[in-house]
């Protein structure tokens, strides 16, 4: 199939669609506004909706119904709506309704700035709304895998009932890459396949099947139950869901971790660090939630290894979930930034070059 | 023998939790009987609010939401917009729900016109958390919150929504109501068969307001409280048509 270029937040948008997403809803904000406006133009195209909401708040409430129907609903924010969307996506989690939420993460905390940030992990990874729930949380590095990520979002967060979560930073959105788009897949709501959705049920119908999109448990044992189910459902994610990269980490003298974007300029630094005969390797979390904590120990655990160094765009969130992982058995050093400024290249060699000299 | 009444199948067989001469319970039956009138075959879709209505799902008898609180239309919004015009959706909720929380979900969803109904119940207080005050409690009435009564200095004077939402350009009908006695009740679901005639027909968004009383939290005897809701809540909140597109 043939290459396009495309602006990172056009191609996510039109795999979005072509992954079966025939509702869209969301509120303008920077840097991920091009997600809505693609989305306003292309939809009607395919018969689809966009609605422009009146807030995060509306949109996400938007997407519960939307959802609970059955439809494939997507919507997409950045940092401080995606704080707006906290309360909807606990109700999406507690009442299993299947959707996508994009987050172009940007610089916080309160409204920071507009610059690419992947300050929103611990929101993303730990909860953010109320309750014990998870979202599987995608961290794409490219285009290419933000777009190939999206053709199988929708058929994991069916599956489990569980919304899925898209943890980007302002980069990937504002990048132009060539990329390969797949097929449209043809999706209609199949009231068999989601006996749980509200498909039209009328009295005299099976009272099993009458379609309620809830959360609310009112006695403690029916809520004790419910959470049980649900953490049965997240422990076979946790058992079936965790991807990552390994990038020359065998024999390694050193262990990089980082996600997103910011595991690409990691890359660079590596191959730098090569040719200056320092042995580096890199694992990428492709899932951070579930986070990938036995492949970082197996990979820390060789003896080659002398220490980890932790890089991300912001003041260290990831690092606490490298430090699980690792267990203290390696030193663990951090090196980012926060106020969006990306770490460089030269940055990162000189950060292990430092770690060598014991500094 | 012949059958005089039977309950109408788009109520569960569910006991309501509902206080002593609490009018939801009313409200609930009016709303049922009135899809079950329309002959839907199961194209009904409704969303429960946050409040005391919260279990309205385990009452109505057709597919259900519950909604996080104040959030009811945003989540009727999402609905209409897949399931379309062959479908009615409605919302219920609390004045706590719809006028305080929620202002921005139902201003918007009048806003947009949106294909939609809403059966607003209002009253003038915060049932389910214990009497606090609502942005619809009266001058003067004594809430939780507001021991010695509502101040107009402190507080603002309470909110009408239905004249409100009349201003909104796209709103279509708006009507209040009260259940306060059998003509009026029966004016109430006359109003909500036309609210949702209305959205069948394909018409923006229609709203009727229900004045209802909450004997429980305003410390009065059922019957105390149908008089108080006439002698106070009625002079403020004038009932009638406030907007009507098909009439005009
Ligand atoms: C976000 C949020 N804030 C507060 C509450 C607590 N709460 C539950 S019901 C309610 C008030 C409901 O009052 P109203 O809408 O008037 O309904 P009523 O019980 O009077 O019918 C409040 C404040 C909640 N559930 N969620
Ligand atoms: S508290 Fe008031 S509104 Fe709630 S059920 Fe009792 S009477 Fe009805
Ligand atoms: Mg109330």
């Amino acid at each position: 199939m043939a290459l396009t270029l495309m602006k990172g937040s056009e191609a996510i948008a039109e795999a979005a669609i072509r992954a079966g997403a025939r509702y869209f809803f969301g509120y303008p904000i920077t840097p991920q506004t091009e997600i809505p406006e693609y989305m306003s133009a292309r939809m009607p195209e395919v018969g689809g909706c966009f609605l422009q909401a009146e807030s995060e708040v509306a949109a996400i409430n938007m997407v519960y119904g939307a959802g609970g129907t059955g439809a494939r609903v997507i919507t997409s924010s950045s940092s401080p709506g995606v704080s707006l969307k906290q309360e909807g996506i606990s109700y999406c989690a507690g009442a299993n309704v299947p959707c996508v939420i994009i987050n172009v993460m940007r610089g916080g905390p309160g409204l920071g700035n507009i610059q690419a940030s992947q300050g929103d992990y611990f929101q993303g990874t730990k909860g953010g709304g109320n309750g014990d729930y998870h979202l599987l949380t995608f961290a794409p590095s490219s285009v290419q895998e933000f777009i190939d990520l999206m053709m199988v979002a929708y058929d994991k967060a069916e599956y489990y009932r569980i919304p899925v979560l898209f943890l980007a930073d302002g980069i990937i959105a504002q990048m132009m890459e060539p990329v390969e788009l797949p097929e449209m897949v043809d999706f209609k709501i199949d009231p068999e396949k989601k006996p749980w959705a509200c498909t039209g049920w009328q009295p005299g119908d099976d009272p099993e099947k009458r379609g309620i999109i809830n959360s609310i448990y009112i006695d403690t044992e029916s809520l004790a139950v419910h959470n049980d189910e649900l953490q049965a459902m997240y422990k076979t994610v946790i058992e079936n869901e965790q991807q990552w990269e390994e990038f020359n980490c065998e024999g390694a003298d050193y262990i990089i971790t980082a996600f997103g974007t910011v595991a690409r300029i990691a890359k660079s630094a590596i191959t730098e660090l090569k040719a200056q005969g320092i042995n580096v390797g890199l694992i990428r979390p492709i899932t951070v939630w579930p986070f990938p904590y036995d492949a970082i120990k197996k990979v820390v655990a060789q003896d080659s290894v002398k220490a980890v160094l932790d890089v991300e765009l912001n003041e260290g969130q990831m690092l606490e979930d490298v430090k699980l992982a690792i267990g203290g058995a390696k030193d663990v050093d951090f090196f980012g930034h926060c106020g969006s400024q990306m770490p460089t290249t030269d940055e990162i060699v000189a950060k292990i070059l430092s770690m060598k000299e014991g500094k | 023998m012949a059958v005089v009444f039977e309950k109408t199948k788009y109520l569960t067989d569910k006991v309501f939790h509902y206080c002593p001469g609490c009018g939801h319970g009313i409200i609930h039956r009016l709303v049922a009987e009135v899809i079950d009138e329309m002959n839907l075959n199961g194209k009904v879709i409704g969303v429960a609010p946050v409040g005391c209505s919260v279990f309205a799902y385990d009452y109505f008898n057709c597919d259900m939401y519950e909604a996080a609180h104040g959030r009811a239309p945003a989540v009727a919004t999402g609905v209409k917009r897949v399931v379309g015009k062959d479908t009615l959706v409605f919302t219920y909720q609390g004045d706590g729900d719809l006028a305080s929380i929620g202002t921005a979900e139902i201003v918007h969803v009048a806003h947009r016109g949106e294909k939609i109904s809403t059966i607003f119940v209002n009253n003038a207080i915060y049932g389910m958390t214990g009497g606090q005050m609502a942005p619809t409690t009266l001058v003067g009435q004594k809430a939780t919150t507001c021991p010695k009564g509502r101040d107009e200095d402190w507080c603002g004077k309470p909110i009408k929504m239905a004249e409100m939402l009349s201003a909104v350009p796209s709103s279509y009908y708006i009507e209040r109501c009260a259940v306060n006695n059998t003509a009026n009740i029966n004016k109430t679901k006359k109003a909500i068969a036309k609210a949702f005639r209305l959205q069948m027909e394909g018409k923006g968004f229609c709203m009727v307001e229900v004045l209802s009383p909450c004997p429980t939290n305003w410390g009065l005897a059922p019957t105390e409280a149908m008089k108080w809701l006439e002698d106070n809540m009625m002079p403020y909140y004038p009932l009638g048509v406030f907007k009507d597109k098909e009439a005009e």
